[in-house]
């Protein structure tokens, strides 16, 4: 096994106006080329800035992470962010949006119409191919986001709740999809999500994260054959497993949150 | 038909303008020298409209001779001053702006100069563009410029300064260099405020034109309905206000026109 992402010893923290809030403490974490982890936990457990840290988008206070052995400063296209809101360009059609990468990087337009008219066929958007993005579902949307940062072929993928915002038939059949590519096409996917069910539909790996400061509260492998299914006696044991564990971590969220609103 | 009723609907009230405006001239409680009746001040306005002098192939050609009225005269060098004028303004502003909303420090130094130079009128220059110079075009194309310069530049800075920094990660991490985020993703990002200034500084530009030609140029519709003012034409006063609002409609529509052209991707557009 090669590691991928290191998550070398990270502590993060923002400081505001009048205080200083630690968002993650001391998180060591490996992540191995081709595994699917899902990182889980409440809302506020840092969770998504580790994320952000992985893309490159923000520099942990301390600590460093590193890609395939080198330390990250910038963002890369060989870490492909997906984001919960799409972060589609508005103001260019589907084919644009995904050709953006292609186009940044330099391709020549022989090399770039194939490729995006490809991707497109494998995420059932071709006939959405002229369509602006306000015209699709947020579904539709998503697999737009998917195709533009697959279309740099990167080797890792970064996915910050991108089902969060879609329905619940919509966010299966995205997940089957995701699940399609991600054996297709071998890819490393973290992936961010506070939905227990998901995570263990999902992934290889579970790390779930504890209520500020996040640190890692629990990591296990998921040993269960895929197609997973939630009506499986093993899957639900799992997840009253971690339930307990989300669910404490949640409280503890919930608490934080009545003393800061009482103290204001 | 829906739409001809909309049409109907819009050309009520100011039928029911006319109507009683023709009604108060005609029963005499008004002099004419003072208000002369909408069909006089329409008679007027055709007369302006049309050529003055009778056509003449040997010096002309048809179209030529059409479009010789004085009034087609004023409205070209009155509309040729605004698009210069506001010309010269936008391509000073929209840089400036870009690269201010860009660049906070940047911002914040020129902000307070902006701050007080943007809530004089370009009115008040008049003097020191007469001065500066002279009479004729060139103080006329400063103070239009000037016109059209603030509320592009202030809506440019707001536009850029408000990009979702979501599109900017996405851009950055699909590898895009810091030109190519400010070309296709700052730019069209910011394009919504860009044009609301664009079309406020249009606005602005034919305000000042027509104030600009009271004072310095001996042509335009600003010139004529003062020249009309000397010599008590009330009728074509009217006549050339009303052309003022003719003109003002078709470059407002125009305006319209291109953004939801350029805007065609937004929302509610």
């Amino acid at each position: 096994m090669h590691p991928a992402l290191e998550f070398h010893s990270i502590a993060q923290s923002f400081t505001t106006q009048n205080s200083t809030i630690q968002v993650l403490e001391s998180i060591d974490l490996t992540i191995q080329e081709g595994e699917f982890v899902c990182l889980l936990g409440p809302s506020g457990c840092g969770k998504s800035t580790l994320l952000n840290a992985a893309a490159g988008f923000v520099s942990p206070t301390q600590g460093q992470v590193s890609f395939r052995g080198k330390q990250i400063f910038d963002p890369s296209p060989e870490r492909g962010m997906v984001f919960q809101e799409y972060a589609l360009f508005p103001w260019m059609s589907v084919e644009d949006n995904v050709a953006f990468g292609l186009e940044a990087r330099g391709e020549s337009k022989d090399i770039i119409k194939p490729r995006v008219a490809d991707l497109l066929a494998k995420l059932r958007l071709s006939e959405f191919a002229k369509r602006w993005p306000r015209d699709l579902s947020g579904g539709m949307r998503q697999r737009v986001a998917i195709a533009r940062v697959l279309a740099l072929d990167p080797p890792c993928l970064l996915m910050d709740e991108p089902f969060g915002a879609l329905d619940a038939l919509t966010r299966r059949s995205l997940q089957d999809e995701l699940l399609q590519l991600w054996s297709e096409l071998g890819k490393t996917v973290v992936f961010v999500t506070h939905s227990i069910e998901e995570a263990i539909l999902l992934a290889d790996r579970i790390v779930v994260m504890t209520h500020r400061p996040g640190k890692v509260k629990k990591d296990c492998q998921v040993d269960l054959a895929r197609p997973r299914n939630p009506a499986d006696a093993a899957f639900n044991a799992l997840k009253q497993e971690l339930g307990q564990l989300v669910m404490a971590e949640q409280h503890a969220f919930e608490n934080a949150e009545r003393l800061s609103f009482t103290a204001d | 038909m829906p739409w001809l009723k909309k049409i109907a609907r819009g050309l009520a009230a100011p039928l029911l303008l006319i109507t009683i405006w023709q009604v108060v001239c005609q029963a005499g409680w008004v002099s004419p020298q003072a208000l002369p009746s909408p069909y006089a001040v329409g008679l007027k306005w055709i007369e302006y409209l049309l050529p003055s002098q009778p056509y003449d192939p040997a010096i002309q050609t048809g179209w030529m001779w059409l479009l010789s009225g004085e009034l087609l005269r004023d409205a070209g060098g009155s509309l040729w001053r605004v698009i210069l004028g506001f010309m010269l303004g936008f391509v000073l502003a929209l840089p400036l702006g870009l690269v201010m909303g860009a660049n906070a420090r940047l911002r914040d130094f020129a902000n307070p100069l902006i701050q007080v130079l943007r809530p004089i009128p370009p009115i008040a220059y008049i003097p020191l563009a007469i001065l500066w110079f002279g009479l004729g075009n060139p103080p006329a194309i400063f103070l239009i410029a000037l016109g059209a310069f603030f509320p592009v530049l202030m809506n440019t800075i707001a536009g850029v300064s408000q990009v979702d920094s979501i599109y900017l990660r996405a851009a950055r991490n699909l590898g895009a260099s810091h030109t190519r985020i400010f070309i296709k993703v700052i730019l069209p990002a910011a394009m919504p405020f860009i044009l609301s200034g664009v079309r406020i500084g249009i606005g602005t530009a034919f305000l000042v034109v027509i104030v600009a030609e009271m004072i310095a140029v001996n042509n335009g519709l600003g010139y004529r309905i003062l020249e009309a003012r000397e010599y008590f034409w009330t009728d074509k006063i009217i006549a050339g206000m009303f052309s003022i609002g003719l003109i003002g409609l078709a470059i407002d529509l125009a305006m319209d026109k291109l953004n939801r052209h350029l805007l065609r991707w937004h929302r509610g557009m």
